[in-house]
């Protein structure tokens, strides 16, 4: 249902991205056509390692493309000074065209095999590399500028600082867009998705960021050597990520595949914990849950059933719904303390275990210590419960008025409202 | 015990008096020294040797090396020894003696590096373009001697705590470690070239470090994560084992003594990590088998069995979503199989059989006959050696077999005398049952007694 309403849906502000960028192309082009660039060979030897860099692009998790060495090769070619004792020339628009030519090329042989690269990433890069660029060589000037004469002996101290501080303002920035992207595509609340987007920032860019500085400082001396020399530490940095993103995106599979248990045991219908999973991460991305709670709320959805394990006999069709709220807190806590067994998951166990209870009680206040996510999953696997994977919209109408009748108690209206909300996107797109 | 401490810390006495020496009597005149550059190093060392990373890839080296290694290229030997001394002053819980011991044996390996660097005719302090690429072999050099005589110094003083051959120790460390030194001396000359060719100073120092923190950081993560993973599958797994507690445990042993056998096969390491898992998933496909056959007690009839002998199927149902494991997904489908061609699901022969189903076939029938079942005790280990020496042929690969036997020989197999009390009988429902048990050997069907 989430996925169908990620790609159904034109993403306006990615479209505006790369729209804008576009633009900037285009008028880079034009103007580098008018103008023709002084120093090929230079701009050729950033070219080939932007290119590289895209071809060796990763995949991070929280479904983020990187292209580290690229990335790098660009910014240092925005900050190159001087090159040897040579000051080098290129515009803003230059660095705009030659980062997005460089850039395309590296992308061919991805799409020749079938990805076809995300052009909203693409996009980003290039909007990036132009803004370094913007507030760096008007300032250098082909070294007639200000900054130019920090570029000397004994004043390189102070030009790195200066360096370090335009990287910083563009990370800024570039998070600023990422966030823009993903606060739209994922429905959530856009501080949410800068804080996602910054927390990247101390992590991958700052390593990427480094490199560009030290890219263009060390070509003072080694020239072209500085590339492969200083790329090099950026390579283990990217394996290094790579190994990381692999093993978590093994653990998500083997949790999903593992979670499947109550089904093939035949204690839960067929999908019933991949669709709770797919319809709490979707609402809980509305109500504004950072990533690693959404990680949570995602393991403990596809494991809320794990309890029913240690029933005899099934409940008909694994509805929990219908059974006692005794019985209910019964299986919770069983789950629970099966989660809580593995030592790393304590997070996911309270919420498997308070999903049962209801978000306030007769006489009572709201019950500020149930988390978010248990609210959630309660909605989730009620809704599904009561639904299954019928498509008949009298059926979903008729369990969305449950929720909403037990919203006294039982169920959080905001967690209602946004279910409802992702229920109606899904059924109008069709499943 | 008391004899090896005593050797320890006259040992730590000894180096601690070199190293003082080295400071004091290899210090060169004050004009040809940068003090303050010396101190500036020897601050950053001592605040990356504070923070250690848990680090299962590459063994013996900490994150100042490569700054121990340029100071080393920079102010030459006594300022490497001054900043391997700074060791002191790691901003972390140390024992005095420990503290003493690593302040020592940096700064002693330090002053070596440093001596053959300047020996090669490498020039502290002297890093500009006209150097290359002719200081590179001393660069090399030095980065392979700082790793070597750490090693050496480590294996002494670990042969003296733990009482095994400094030899032993030294191989497996120097192995490892001189690749990674090559590979940091890099990131150290990086961080020279900078500092001196380039004159950005200690501002360049951290830039050249940054990549290699983060490297450092993801892979503790994937560490971390890893460890995460194995404990998150075991769990699960022993979950799904609660429906019968006599087999308890059963797929952790498994794994174990599948790692064993693969051990003696001398299996690479990625594919002996797949194993691992492919040990401990083997029976989740018995997930899908109805509990009440299970815990049946008595005789199953040929069509029960028929569903029983369905879950390696069913096992890589659920697996085969998993990327990384296809070799491990074989392995749990076919670890049924017989060597004769009699097991199931698909009645392959000998070598046909995938290597991983071999190993788990062994491992699985062994542990089953060690434990306990309801219906019998456990056997000893020479027990079900001789029963599997005897099904060598017909249902097991001998190969396998004799690296079980190799295996055993070397390390002390501790089954399961009793079902283990994991701590989830207070919240799950047991039943005891006496099921038959489809893996061991020795037990045959009612029905077909040459299929079990």
């Amino acid at each position: 249902m989430m996925m169908i309403d990620r790609r159904a849906e034109d993403s306006r502000a990615g479209n505006l991205v790369v729209g804008v960028a576009l633009i900037l192309v285009a008028v880079s082009v034009v103007l580098a056509v008018q103008h023709p660039l002084q120093q090929v060979s230079i701009a050729f030897a950033f070219g080939v390692f932007i290119a590289i860099g895209e071809l060796v692009r990763i995949t991070l998790p929280g479904d983020r493309e990187a292209a580290p060495i690229g990335a790098a090769a660009a910014l240092a070619y925005a900050l190159l000074g001087r090159f040897g004792d040579v000051p080098t020339t290129q515009t803003v628009w230059d660095v705009v065209a030659v980062t997005a030519a460089a850039t395309l090329v590296g992308a061919i042989p991805h799409v020749a095999a079938g990805r076809s690269p995300r052009l909203d990433v693409m996009a980003r890069r290039v909007l990036s590399v132009g803004f370094a660029a913007a507030l760096f060589r008007p300032f250098y000037d082909g070294g007639a500028g200000p900054l130019a004469h920090l570029d000397a002996p004994h004043q390189n101290g102070r030009l790195a600082l200066v360096m370090v501080a335009i990287v910083l303002l563009t990370d800024l920035f570039d998070a600023g867009i990422a966030a823009l992207i993903r606060a739209e595509r994922d429905r959530a609340p856009y501080a949410t998705s800068l804080w996602g987007e910054l927390q990247v920032l101390f992590g991958l860019s700052s390593a990427i960021g480094a490199t560009g500085v030290l890219v263009a400082l060390a070509a003072q001396v080694m020239t072209f050597w500085a590339l492969p020399v200083f790329g090099l530490p950026l390579l283990l940095t990217q394996f290094s990520f790579r190994r990381y993103a692999g093993i978590r995106q093994t653990y998500a599979q083997t949790i999903r595949s593992l979670s499947r248990v109550t089904e093939v045991a035949g204690y839960t219908e067929t999908g019933h914990s991949r669709r709770v999973s797919e319809l709490s991460l979707a609402v809980g991305r509305e109500l504004g849950l950072s990533e690693s709670d959404l990680v949570d709320l995602e393991y403990a959805a596809l494991m809320h059933d794990l309890g029913q394990l240690s029933l005899t006999d099934p409940i008909p069709g694994g509805a929990t719904v219908v059974v006692s709220a005794l019985e209910q807190a019964r299986i919770a806590s069983m789950g629970a303390a099966v989660i809580r067994q593995t030592g790393v998951l304590d997070q996911v166990a309270v919420i498997v275990e308070r999903q049962a209870d209801p978000y306030r009680r007769p006489h009572e206040r709201v019950d500020d210590s149930l988390p978010v996510a248990s609210r959630i999953i309660k909605a989730a696997n009620a809704y599904d419960d009561l639904v299954g994977d019928s498509q008949e919209s009298a059926r979903r109408l008729e369990a969305l008025e449950r929720l909403r009748l037990a919203m006294a108690y039982e169920f959080d209206p905001a967690v209602v409202s946004s279910l409802a909300g992702v229920v109606e996107r899904g059924a109008r797109f069709g499943y | 015990m008391q004899s090896m401490s005593r050797g320890v810390n006259a040992y730590v006495a000894v180096l601690a008096v070199t190293a003082s020496a080295i400071l004091v009597f290899a210090m060169p005149a004050r004009n040809e020294i940068d003090l303050t550059a010396v101190l500036v190093i020897s601050a950053l060392f001592a605040l990356l040797e504070s923070k250690v990373f848990r680090f299962r890839i590459g063994v013996g080296l900490g994150m100042g090396f490569p700054v121990a290694l340029a100071s080393c290229l920079m102010g030459g030997p006594w300022a490497a020894a001054v900043t391997g001394a700074s060791c002191l002053f790691v901003l972390r819980r140390v024992p005095p003696v420990k503290r003493v011991y690593n302040a020592s044996q940096y700064a002693i390996a330090g002053f070596c590096a440093g001596t053959v660097f300047v020996l090669l005719k490498g020039h502290p302090g002297v890093l500009g373009a006209s150097e290359f690429p002719r200081v590179l072999l001393p660069v090399a050099a030095a980065a392979i001697v700082f790793s070597v005589v750490n090693a050496v110094l480590l294996s002494i003083v670990l042969s003296l705590a733990e009482d095994v051959s400094v030899k032993q120790v030294l191989m497996g460390t120097l192995v490892k470690s001189i690749p990674a030194s090559l590979g940091y001396g890099l990131f150290g000359l990086l961080m020279a070239v900078l500092w001196r060719g380039v004159n950005v100073g200690t501002l360049a120092a951290l830039l050249v470090l940054v990549p290699l923190l983060v490297a450092r950081w993801a892979f503790s993560q994937y560490g971390a994560e890893q460890d995460a993973y194995e404990a998150t599958i075991s769990t699960l797994v022993q979950a799904v084992e609660t429906k019968d507690h006599y087999t308890r445990g059963h797929s952790e042993r498994v794994s174990r003594a599948s790692v064993m056998i693969a051990r003696v096969l001398g299996m690479r390491e990625d594919r002996i990590s797949a194993l691992r898992y492919a040990g401990i998933l083997h029976d989740v496909g018995k997930l899908g088998v109805p509990t009440k056959l299970l815990q049946k007690t008595g005789r199953l009839s040929e069509s029960e069995y028929e569903v029983i002998k369905g879950h390696p199927l069913r096992g890589i149902e659920m697996l085969s979503n998993i990327d990384f494991l296809d070799e491990a997904v074989a392995g749990v489908l076919h670890h049924h199989e017989r060597v004769d061609g009699l097991g199931y699901p698909m009645g392959l022969t000998g070598p046909q059989i995938p290597e991983f189903a071999r190993v788990i076939a062994v491992a699985d029938a062994f542990d089953s006959m060690t434990s306990t079942r309801s219906y019998r005790g456990a056997r000893s280990v020479a027990e079900a050696v001789e029963e599997l020496l005897r099904c060598k042929d017909t249902q097991f690969d001998p190969q396998m077999v004799d690296a079980l036997i190799e295996a055993l020989e070397r390390t002390q197999w501790l089954p399961s005398d009793l079902p283990v009390d994991l701590g989830l009988d207070s919240v799950l429902s047991e039943i005891d049952a006496a099921a038959r048990d489809h893996d061991d050997p020795t037990f045959s069907v009612s029905s077909s007694e040459e299929i079990a």
